[in-house]
């Protein structure tokens, strides 16, 4: 399969992120194999691929929710090992949205997004609180801030979340799914929030099989299958000219389904 | 939808008040009927026979001669029919307060007031900050002073005569205000991936604890234990306990601070992971936070637990209140009369156990409320 996938481009010569040769087993199963990957400055990446494809366990790895056993994973110029420190300093700049927001019930909205910058960037509240009401304001929920999660819609707590994971600042946002748990009326404004985003020159790397998402804000497409990368390349090669009957069957399935 | 005006359809109506209630759950059926009706008989049935003997029919004084010694003739003559009160207006003090001495007994009684200020002001959210640390050690060290004395004026009693009611707040204040913090750590050191060893140690501690009862670690503690301590070195007897019972409840609470580990969703985890929160920052703002609230109820119900089982310091002849109580009855004048002063006994950790019972309704109540 290796001569269908695209080399690599590096938009810049410091790449944002690298994956070489990534293998990860969970007991006997292989799901992760042999994934490299090149994500440079101001990239955005859409990754897809069929459930069980190793989609969401390879953006986990970039910051280490989950452990890689083989190969190299770079992230901003710090590899990612066992050393503690390292890890801190990746996650401190790598923010992450979950397909389930995840965001921290018994705190307020506020809360939810000051809690990092005061203790993990040691900035002090009152600017936390201002950075955090800055970017609410981006995401359109500048009202809700006293509120409580549960007290939100599906689509405005995956704001929040976009939201909680800027105000740390990062330099890479990953997004693992992020309108998969949404009611379809408020994907819309979710994806609008990261379209936003994308124009604002953000790396990204979203696994997503949002399509219309990929053909407008990506520079690139991944599609996974069975733990490995089986093509790359900009959405347009890939979506009119796939060249795997894996790709051909996944696209055909999607769009039936749309 | 929107252009169409839905008619509101109202909700089938519903009988309210008592009698209605009443109509739905007590008499619904013959059978329910029938049931109320039997048990509401019996009910009334008690309640009068108690009311008879224990007011009615009571004799609540009796005369006391020239030596200070009551005359329970009145209660003998009542037995049966009557309860005997006597007993405890004569014996209050020595079940509140055992052996101390007679004339010093004020400073018991004030350091029972103090645990009872402590507990209400901890209860109260607006006290949540971080002087509340400092307003338990003031009062701890208050509540030592004043029942060892020894400084400040005050005359020294040795620990052996304290008793009562104060032994009881002592060893399950000392006993649980310790054990929880060690039962977090247990909880969190079992759950710890990264450090097998600590694993190891957490279950070991939990296994080996939950796995005698309490009884023979109380033994152990005032009977095995000094026998390895070296010569001249003395851990006083209620210390001994104290370490015993914390030990225990520790284990039983870990237990369940763990269970409300469990419940949390992975998720909370894995944002605060990627927001880059330190193990500690994480386990404080997120983790712990959220699982202890969810095991309020287990937590209470172990709390309200221990609070009565250090009753069972009796059996190695620490005085609590328990212990007193059946001192005071083994007297020859009140024998015969365990009743009434059990009856007493009861209302007192009923009032303990019942208020925390309600403190943690509250307590689940508003923060329910305050996220919604």
């Amino acid at each position: 399969m290796s001569q269908n996938i695209a080399p690599a481009t590096a938009i810049s010569p410091v790449p944002a992120i690298e994956l070489d040769k990534v293998n990860k087993w969970y007991g006997q199963l292989h799901v992760l194999r042999d994934v490299s990957l090149t994500v440079g400055q101001q990239e955005r990446v859409v990754v897809c691929g069929p459930s069980g494809s190793g989609k969401s366990t390879m953006i986990r790895c970039i910051n280490r929710l989950e452990s890689h056993q083989q190969g190299r994973i770079v992230v901003d110029g710090t590899e990612l090992t066992d050393d503690t420190r390292a890890l801190d300093t990746i996650r401190r700049e790598v923010g992450m949205v979950f397909q389930s927001f995840n965001l921290f019930p018994h705190l307020t909205i506020l809360e939810n997004c000051t809690l990092a910058p005061i203790w993990v960037r040691k900035m002090p509240k009152a600017e936390a609180e201002e950075l955090a009401m800055n970017y609410l304001t981006r995401v359109k929920i500048p009202e809700q801030a006293r509120k409580y999660p549960g007290q939100l819609s599906g689509g405005q707590q995956q704001r929040v979340a976009i939201a909680r994971a800027l105000c740390m600042k990062p330099k890479i946002m990953l997004f693992d799914e992020p309108t998969s748990a949404l009611d379809p009326e408020m994907i819309k404004e979710v994806l609008d929030t990261m379209i936003e985003l994308a124009e604002s020159g953000m790396t990204m790397v979203c696994v997503t099989h949002e399509m219309g998402f990929a053909r407008q804000v990506a520079d690139r497409v991944v599609f996974m299958d069975q733990g490995e990368i089986v093509e790359i390349g900009t959405p347009r090669e890939m979506f009119e000219n796939p060249q795997t009957d894996r790709l051909k069957l996944f696209l055909s399935q999607i769009l039936r389904g749309h | 939808m929107s252009g169409t005006a839905l008619s509101a359809i109202r909700p089938p109506a519903i009988v309210l008040g008592p009698w209605g209630w009443a109509r739905a759950n007590l008499f619904s059926s013959w059978w329910s009927t029938a049931v109320t009706l039997a048990l509401g008989y019996l009910i009334l049935r008690w309640s009068l026979d108690f009311v008879v003997w224990g007011v009615v029919n009571a004799v609540w004084t009796v005369p006391v001669n020239a030596q200070g010694k009551a005359d329970a003739t009145a209660c003998y003559s009542a037995k049966g029919v009557g309860a005997c009160w006597a007993v405890i207006a004569d014996k209050y003090r020595f079940i509140l307060f055992g052996r101390y001495p007679y004339d010093l007994q004020w400073r018991p009684a004030v350091c029972i007031a103090l645990f009872i200020g402590l507990f209400v002001v901890s209860g109260l959210r607006a006290f949540w900050r971080k002087e509340l640390a400092l307003i338990w050690l003031v009062a701890l060290t208050a509540i030592g002073i004043l029942m060892w004395g020894g400084v400040l004026g005050l005359a020294y009693v040795p620990q052996d005569m304290w008793g009562g009611l104060p032994i009881t707040l002592i060893l399950s204040t000392f006993g649980l205000a310790f054990a929880f913090p060690l039962a977090v750590l247990v909880a969190l050191g079992r759950r710890s991936t990264g450090l097998p060893a600590v694993k190891l140690l957490c279950v070991l501690y939990v296994e080996l604890i939950r796995g005698v009862p309490l009884v023979s670690l109380l033994f152990m503690s005032s009977v095995m234990f000094p026998l390895f301590m070296p010569e001249g070195v003395n851990i006083d007897k209620l210390l001994r306990a104290q370490i015993a019972i914390i030990l225990f409840a520790g284990a039983y609470l870990a237990e369940v601070v763990r269970a409300g580990l469990q419940a949390l969703p992975k998720g909370q985890q894995e944002a605060a992971d990627a927001l880059g929160l330190t193990y500690w920052q994480k386990t404080g703002f997120i983790i712990l936070p959220q699982a202890l609230r969810v095991v309020i109820p287990p937590l209470v119900n172990t709390f309200i637990g221990f609070f009565k089982d250090t009753s069972l310091v009796l059996i190695i002849g620490i005085f609590d209140l328990l212990t007193a109580g059946k001192i005071a009855i083994s007297e020859p004048t009140w024998q015969g009369f365990s009743t009434e002063v059990y009856i007493v006994l009861a209302a007192i950790y009923f009032a303990f156990c019942y208020a925390m019972s309600k403190y943690s309704h509250g307590l689940e109540r508003t923060l329910d409320r305050a996220r919604r």
